[in-house]
């Protein structure tokens, strides 16, 4: 288990330097400058050009920029932003709660949802409920997120009035910020309703973000189930008189469930890189909204530190993910 | 040797159907056999004809599409087929239990095989955690796998063929069922294996004095280990009888073909006696007898007729010329 630990974490270094050089090349792929940005419509003359640039140390060769850049990330710092002067890390620090807040609770709908439907699917295939969680699910992996989140913003919040339309909290809830998790802050807060408030703002963010990750679930765990439930084991388990709720639960979810594992994982990256669009449609204050500003200011601190942090999470989320499979899977422990 | 009211088990026309309702594949044919406690009943044929199907029917895992209908399938004094699911579920796996032919992928790759074994035990008799374990590594110890304490914790991964099928023994014997149904238990493994397994499967037969249904196409293991045989051939059966008789004089041209194919009765020649075609499939099946197409002996009455069961209880066989003393047909 040791030595599966240390080759998963030695596949890890590799994956970050590259990730850490594509962020960094990326944004220069973007035409405009944050000097010419900076200047407005009366701009900069050559002379203040130059001494911004130099401020900056965009007047470097790009490989050198890489370098010094690197090294600074290695130390921790990931620069401070053009705009805010402050730095990236903290400024990443406060928002990305909401981010987690939002994602987590995608993911917690995509896993439940997404499980549960996959095994009725299963468990009932060719029936009615098999095709309807089949459309849905296909539906659901096909529509535009944006159109998507329109649609439900039109029936729950403009006609029927159940859900908010955007943010985080209504505006007539005060609440101190401790931990930036704002189901956790309303609850510790003393204002009555604002819990509610809060979890009501989440409801169709979350949907929104969680549908296309549902969507995969849903339709790996069927076909994992249906492949398990035709393995020799499951009718040794029929043999043995278990009821079918025990050989479902214990016998097959448990070996089905390992490829959905991994495909879990991967939803973890399409949930945050699928958060900046709905952050964005729902005016979330989190990671999402603040990156897309950012790259409209051509703020590239803030661009090129944001996406690594991101894709670091990424990379640390399937890590884990690759150890839970371990743990799942004892052929995978026992592998030398 | 007939069934009686005593009898461990009774199988009356026992059918199972796949398919549509208007064009219906006969997987299993209007079978009829019996089993006596202590008995060993050896079923034997060629892939296809049937034999795994019937012992998933007595053990009740057939699924939708397929259909089994019986005029009698009685466990001891219970009508296995008016019991409702539940009930059925109690019987299998305590009283009657299977098992298959593939041991490696038999067992559940994610629990340990004492987890395997000890819910078996868990499901029919209960018992506390310390109670359950302790009875997992007696059988363990009955099947003969070394240091059982220590295997109890093993993956099916870590075990090879032989020891994953003793395991599987061990787990169909947890709960000392009155019938054990083996389905080509030796298939899969090793030849040197092959000999070991059926001796623990007979040695536990005896002390157990289970009725044991022995699934095979191997013959010359039949002639050795069974009581009483059932040759069955496309999902009927067509021939019966103690199993000395029917080596010493087959009686049914499919049964003597199947002899001839051992490599014994074939010694000095340069090939195997085999019987040429296949079992027919779903399609394929032909008028009259199924065995027309690939009898030595076939007339025009067994591509225009079917057979029935010929001859005493106990000793018959579904030929209209039975095979005579010297293995000539009486036409």
């Amino acid at each position: 288990m040791l030595q599966f630990l240390l080759r998963r974490l030695g596949m890890v270094i590799p994956t970050f330097i590259g990730v850490s050089l594509f962020t960094f090349a990326l944004i220069y792929l973007i035409p405009g400058d944050p000097i010419t940005i900076m200047g407005g419509e009366r701009g900069f003359g050559p002379e203040q050009r130059a001494e911004l640039e130099a401020m900056l140390g965009l007047d470097k060769p790009i490989w050198q920029q890489y370098f010094i850049y690197l090294g600074n990330v290695l130390q921790g710092d990931l620069g401070t932003s053009y705009v805010t002067r402050q730095p990236v890390m903290s400024e990443f620090m406060s928002l990305f709660p909401a981010t987690i807040e939002l994602t987590v609770c995608a993911a917690i709908f995509a896993v439940i949802t997404g499980l549960t439907l996959g095994i009725l699917a299963a468990i009932k295939r060719g029936g009615l409920l098999d095709h309807t969680v089949m459309t849905i699910s296909l539906t659901g992996y096909s529509m535009p997120i944006f159109w998507w989140a329109l649609l439900l913003i039109l029936l729950f919040s403009v006609n029927l009035g159940w859900t908010p339309v955007s943010g985080r909290l209504d505006v007539m809830f005060w609440v101190d910020e401790v931990t930036g998790f704002m189901l956790i802050d309303t609850l510790l807060s003393d204002e009555d309703g604002a819990f509610i408030s809060a979890l009501s703002h989440l409801v169709l963010p979350s949907i929104v973000l969680g549908t296309i990750p549902m969507a995969v679930i849903a339709r790996m765990t069927r076909s994992s189930m249906l492949e398990v439930l035709g393995e020799d084991y499951i009718r040794t388990a029929r043999a043995k008189g278990l009821s079918k709720r025990r050989i479902i639960v214990k016998h097959a979810l448990r070996n089905a469930l390992i490829p959905v594992i991994t495909v879990m994982g991967l939803q973890v990256g399409l949930l945050l890189s699928g958060a900046i669009l709905t952050e964005t449609i729902f005016a979330w204050p989190g990671i999402g909204k603040w990156l897309i500003e950012s790259i409209g200011r051509r703020d590239y601190p803030v661009v090129q530190g944001g996406l690594l942090l991101i894709a670091t999470i990424i990379i640390l989320v399937n890590l884990l993910v690759d150890l839970m499979y371990g743990v799942v899977n004892p052929r995978v422990r026992h592998s030398k | 040797m007939t069934e009686t009211d005593k009898s461990l088990l009774v199988v009356n026309n026992l059918s199972v159907a796949f398919g549509t309702k208007d064009n219906p594949f006969k997987a299993v044919d209007r079978v009829s056999f019996h089993v006596e406690q202590g008995e060993v009943l050896g079923i034997v044929g060629e892939s296809g004809s049937g034999k795994s199907v019937s012992s998933l029917a007595l053990m009740g895992l057939i699924d939708f599409p397929g259909r089994v209908t019986a005029d009698e399938l009685r466990f001891k004094t219970t009508d296995l087929q008016t019991l409702n699911e539940k009930a059925r579920r109690k019987i299998t796996g305590d009283e009657i239990s299977m098992i298959f032919q593939d041991p490696m992928t038999s067992l559940n790759p994610s629990y340990t095989v004492g987890n395997q074994i000890m819910e078996a035990i868990e499901v029919h008799q209960g018992g506390s955690k310390k109670e359950r374990q302790a009875k997992a590594i007696d059988l363990l110890r009955q099947v003969g796998i070394p240091a059982p304490e220590s295997r109890i914790n093993n993956y099916p991964h870590q075990l090879s063929g032989g020891m994953s099928q003793r395991v599987m023994i061990a787990m169909a014997i947890a709960c000392d069922p009155k019938l054990l149904i083996a389905d080509e238990p030796t298939t899969a493994l090793d030849v040197t294996i092959q000999a070991q397994i059926i001796e623990l499967l007979l040695k536990l037969q005896r002390e157990k004095q289970m009725g044991l249904m022995l699934i095979t196409h191997d013959l010359a293991l039949v002639a050795e280990a069974a009581d009483r045989v059932v040759v069955m051939y496309a999902g009927q059966i067509v021939e019966t009888g103690p199993a000395s008789d029917i080596f010493k004089a087959p009686k049914h041209p499919y049964t003597q073909a199947l002899m001839n194919s051992l490599p014994e009765s074939s010694e000095g020649k340069d090939r195997l006696n085999a019987l040429p075609g296949v079992v027919p499939g779903a399609n394929d099946r032909p008028q009259g007898c199924l065995l027309n197409p690939r009898c030595p002996y076939v007339t025009d009455r067994c591509r225009a007729e079917e057979p029935e069961q010929y001859g005493p209880r106990g000793r018959q066989v579904k030929c209209f010329y039975p095979l005579d003393e010297a293995g000539r047909p009486t036409v």
